[in-house]
């Protein structure tokens, strides 16, 4: 057992407030400032919404599914009941294992994987905004972050006991290499994204009349605030304040550059103006693409991915409207084309001249097997995350009811769940002063 | 009395505002208005995504002001709203019947 790094357990620590900085506020306002001024409210809750919920489940059970001792040989999933409640790990003397151990507390690895459970399932959010029921949505994140997220979690960080043995079969069988959550986070929340926008289907208006964002400096504030907490999020995941750590924060800057300007490229070749909106979806976009490569590439693999990324994304935004799906705010295009960009393409970019557990690509000498490696993984994610979340979508829809009425719809969301406005802009919408007071 | 009304560009709010000051003209009523005449819309892109806003955003000016005044008040306020670019906006003019001022209750062209 290692001593406790005071360094490391110090980086792990405040990772873990940057990667919670990521949901609230920067993915709230990154949202809220997106949808109409009707729903900016209630947009904003669904990721705090997500933060209370996922919170306590990691600490009674979800750390335990998803870092515990295997339920039984050869389980997908561990067992509850190893540490119920942290029990046994909520203390000054456990340390933090994941296939052997760290110089950290168990604290603090816990914390820093909440915050990741947290976001995956705040991210979801973006596909259903405007019109989406919010007890339902509660119930919704505690579900799926149960029967999604830890299994896939485990499949891809888990790493095993302290002999590395029983670990996750996408990290330790399949091989694929995913640093900071490119499958487990982003093409995870894409592809849920996706299935609940199919479910919950489209917005009154969607792809007729103006669904206009109603702040887009709030957008702006959010993006750089998404950014400044995704250098915890990468960095961080090195688990260690160390040269890892390093490779990783450097290619989350280089990378999230290329893709904000690949963008904007494609938006200045295609309509004429480079928009901020288009800027702060070309960081997200870099941002979600480096993530599982962020350890594993050299500068010129990080602005290839970043580039490329940015590009794609702010083509892929626009099949909402060829397929018809109205994935609100673009979770599918983003988050799922960005993280199986970042997830694919460490295949072609990965080199060992950065991190000797990285691998090269087919660009780097390595041959094709990463590549299959890396598209394997990509795919179970993908499919296991949008079917389960179809299935479980489908069963609250027609239970308890997922989606707003046409009338409470129109009237806006914020009104509807809330009982407040976002702004008050209006003199004459003041209306009487007439109420109670507590 | 007259009851002046313009529609303007937003921008030329402070403009207009200080030609009738110099014209003698102690009140107006501004307000934000929405509309379009010949010049149509624009458009604006989201991520790729056309929209064309038909109501564009624009002032409109209120005042009242003496018969005797009208036609200087309507020259002042043309000269000081026009860039001679489409989008301009309108000024016109209608008779009003009787002009109360609250405080006092004066009545006429006294209330003016």
């Amino acid at each position: 057992m290692p001593e406790i790094s005071a360094g490391d357990t110090a980086w792990v620590l405040v990772s873990a407030a940057l990667v919670l900085l990521m949901t609230a506020p920067g993915l709230a306002l990154f949202y809220g400032g997106m949808v109409r001024a009707k729903s900016t409210l209630n947009m904003m809750m669904m990721s705090f919404g997500a933060l209370f919920v996922v919170g306590i489940i990691w600490v009674v059970y979800g750390y335990s599914v998803a870092f515990g001792p295997a339920l039984d040989a050869g389980s997908f999933l561990g067992d509850p009941s190893a540490y119920f409640g942290l029990n046994g790990l909520l203390n000054t003397s456990a340390m933090a294992l994941n296939g052997g151990y760290y110089p950290i507390p168990a604290t603090a690895f816990i914390v820093f994987q909440a915050m990741f459970a947290v976001i995956t399932v705040a991210l979801i959010s973006g596909a259903i905004a405007d019109r989406a029921r919010f007890g339902t949505w509660l119930v919704f994140a505690a579900i799926w972050v149960t029967i999604v997220y830890l299994p896939v979690a485990r499949a891809v960080f888990y790493f095993g006991d302290q002999d590395a043995n029983g670990g996750g079969f996408i990290a330790t069988k399949i091989g694929a290499l995913d640093f900071a959550g490119g499958t487990a986070v982003h093409i995870n929340a894409g592809a849920a994204g996706l299935a609940l926008a199919l479910v919950l289907g489209k917005r009154i208006g969607f792809g007729k009349m103006l669904l206009r964002p109603s702040n887009l400096p709030l957008v702006m504030i959010g993006a750089g605030l998404l950014w400044f907490g995704w250098f915890g999020f990468n960095a961080g995941s090195a688990l260690g304040a160390n040269g890892l750590a390093g490779v990783a924060f450097v290619n989350t800057l280089s990378a999230t550059c290329a893709a904000a300007l690949g963008w904007l490229l494609v938006e200045r070749l295609r309509d004429g103006h480079a928009t901020s909106l288009g800027a702060a979806s070309g960081i997200v976009a870099g941002l979600v693409a480096i993530t599982p490569a962020c350890a594993f590439v050299d500068t010129a693999g990080a602005l290839s991915i970043g580039v490329i990324a940015g590009a794609m994304t702010a083509l892929a935004v626009g099949l909402k409207y060829r397929f018809g799906y109205d994935d609100s705010l673009d979770v599918v295009g983003v988050h799922l084309v960005g993280g199986l960009v970042g997830t694919i393409l460490i295949g072609f970019f990965g080199t060992t001249s950065v991190n000797e557990f990285s691998v090269d690509g087919l660009f780097y000498g390595g041959g094709a097997s990463q590549l299959v490696k890396q598209i394997q993984a990509a795919l179970i994610v993908m499919i296991f995350s949008f079917v389960v979340t179809y299935i479980l979508g489908t069963i609250l829809s027609k239970t308890i009811g997922f989606r707003v009425s046409r009338e409470e719809e129109l009237e806006g969301v914020d009104i509807v769940s809330q009982a407040e406005s976002a702004y008050d802009l209006v003199d004459s919408s003041k209306g009487s002063s007439k109420g109670k007071s507590a | 009395m007259k009851l002046v009304t313009a529609i303007i560009k937003p921008f030329k709010v402070e403009d207009v505002k200080a030609a009738l000051q110099a014209q003698g003209v102690n009140g107006m009523t501004v307000s934000d208005a929405a509309g379009y005449g010949r010049q149509g819309g624009h458009v604006e892109v989201y991520r790729g995504a056309e929209y064309t806003v038909d109501l564009v955003p624009k002032v409109r000016i209120e005042a009242l002001i003496n018969d005797s005044d009208v036609a200087k008040v309507v020259d002042a306020i043309v000269a000081a709203a026009k860039t001679g670019k489409i989008g301009d906006g309108k000024v016109w003019v209608i008779p009003v019947e009787d002009v109360v001022r609250v405080r006092t209750g004066e009545h006429g062209a006294e209330a003016v």
